[in-house]
């Protein structure tokens, strides 16, 4: 049922864990509903320098976890920004179809990584600015 | 690579003895069993000789064996069949809030057509109360349908007292069990459980898939499920699946002649199972009654980490087993046993079933206590649940 690119991700996740000093945490989903993905990242100069993530679900959540982290390392913020969860189902050569809505957050927690990122660079550049 | 199967409440290999049994009745022996001559003969008597066997299983009348399609062809006929005969004398039907879909769906079907359905609640093993089933009873009720054991977490149910208690009422009200887990695995005795229907299925006990039977108490007043023909004395029309009967017929003979020998040797595989994992891996739970239950299944859950995950790293092992998680349920809600024996739904997700059978040893059992903690350990190392050092 998951394509072999998936398979792959899943066995081997790229960048599992955390990032202690972390310019952004993203936190998506519910454990009640059975999926639960938690995005790291660390930039330098608009750049994701470092990006780490958690997983609690089922293969395509950690697939697509994975995916994302790999699509996204090395790329600006709003390269980043641009990436959505068809574009993470897509690079993992699809999902089945009952996936793609329940499990397939993992852009929307990168995302919502950006959005911590900014909101905190925002106050310390304010704090500065005082 | 190395193979374990331990799926057997979902499904049975074919015994090589029923396979061979069932081979002529493809070819040579290919009669329509309602004809008059040789061939037509022939297959009826292997059909009698097999309800013969079924009958002798759960100590019934071989009169009182109607073979079907499977277990949920058994479940919906004893509800709908029971439910639409007996509707003049009340419209109401009690049952279990863990019965299996075939049970549940059945009844849920029947509330839009006006009948009235009391699902009652079990405790945290999942047992049933004789006094819940008593306490639900009203003018009306009809029928009660109680599996004898669950097919997820392996509760036994107390169906001999409920059928006890159902006895002493100065009414009749037609007393169902779902026993497709139960039959061949431990004893039942369908006077002993004082049951007027019974569901049974050839696939769980080495038969083949796609035959069952429902044991109908002489005197019951049912609707037949299929109409058509007068085959299986005009209560359920189509013509035999001769092979397939004649292997289920051969499978519960089997089934019998075993069945103290198998229910020692699976018992043992199972507690060596239950305490093996429970030494290795922490913040378990096992789900299911510790001994009112099944001699070959194996319920536990793994807190923080997620089914499917589990069963798709126990299949690169080899290993085959199943889950109550939302993603193996097909739907978004996890398992309704284990969310009915107070399960909360993040622990639910993390289930794993494991279901012994006859081909099992105990090598399996250690091979499966080996991979298991790694995998577990990898999951939990994943997720942003489990209370790691120094994580948040």
């Amino acid at each position: 049922m998951y394509s072999e690119k998936v398979m792959e991700h899943f066995t081997n996740p790229r960048n599992v864990g955390e990032i202690p000093d972390a310019d952004g945490i993203g936190e998506v989903g519910n454990p009640v509903c059975g999926d639960l993905m938690k995005i790291y990242i660390k930039v330098k100069d608009n750049v994701i320098e470092d990006i780490k993530f958690k997983t609690f679900g089922c293969g395509a959540a950690i697939a697509t976890s994975s995916m994302v982290t790999e699509m996204v390392k090395g790329k600006t913020i709003d390269e980043a920004l641009k990436v959505t969860n068809k574009a993470v189902a897509d690079a993992l050569g699809g999902l089945p179809p009952v996936k793609m809505h329940c499990s397939n957050l993992a852009a929307d927690a990168l995302h919502a990584a950006i959005e911590d990122y900014k909101r905190k660079k925002e106050r310390k550049d304010v704090a500065e600015q005082k | 690579m190395k193979r374990v199967y331990m799926d057997h409440a979902g499904t049975t290999p074919v015994r090589r003895e029923v396979l061979e049994a069932m081979l002529p009745y493809f070819t040579e022996r290919f009669g329509n069993a309602s004809t008059i001559y040789f061939y037509g003969r022939e297959a009826k008597s292997a059909i009698e000789e097999a309800r013969e066997k079924v009958a002798h299983l759960i100590g019934a009348d071989p009169r009182e064996v109607f073979f079907t399609a499977g277990g949920t062809e058994s479940d919906n006929w004893a509800i709908r069949g029971i439910a639409h005969a007996n509707k003049e004398k009340g419209k109401h039907i009690i049952t279990s809030s863990i019965e299996h879909h075939a049970v549940l769906h059945t009844c849920e079907d029947l509330e839009k057509e006006g009948f009235k359905v009391t699902y009652l609640p079990v405790d945290k093993y999942g047992l049933v109360k004789v006094e819940d089933v008593m306490n639900a009873i009203t003018d009306e009720t009809i029928l009660v349908t109680i599996m004898h054991a669950n097919n997820e977490i392996g509760t036994i149910e107390p169906i001999a007292e409920i059928g006890k208690a159902l006895k002493m009422l100065d009414r009749k009200i037609y007393f169902h069990t779902d026993a497709v887990q139960t039959v061949g695995k431990i004893p039942v005795n369908v006077d002993e459980l004082g049951v007027d229907l019974l569901s049974i299925s050839a696939h769980k006990i080495y038969g083949p898939k796609g035959v069952g039977a429902l044991y109908i108490r002489k005197g019951t007043k049912i609707k037949p499920f299929m109409t058509g023909g007068a085959q299986e004395n005009k209560r359920r029309a189509g013509t035999e699946n001769v092979p397939g009967i004649v292997g289920f017929g051969k499978a519960a003979e089997l089934a019998e002649k075993e069945l103290m020998e198998q229910y020692e040797k699976l018992s043992y595989l199972r507690d060596k199972l239950i305490k093996g994992i429970m030494e290795r891996i922490p913040h378990v739970i096992l789900n299911g009654h510790p001994t009112q239950r099944l001699p070959h299944n194996v319920n536990v859950c793994f807190k923080y980490i997620e089914g499917e995950s589990l069963l798709l790293n126990l299949d690169m092992k080899g290993i085959c087993a199943s889950s109550g998680s939302a993603c193996t349920s097909g739907s978004l809600e996890p398992s309704h046993v284990l969310l009915a024996i107070g399960l909360p739904h993040e622990i639910a997700h993390g289930s794993l079933r494991l279901t012994l059978g006859r081909d099992n040893t105990e090598e399996d059992v250690d091979y499966v206590l080996e991979v298991l903690p790694g995998i577990v350990e990898k999951l939990r190392s994943m997720s942003p649940l489990f209370p790691s050092k120094g994580g948040n």
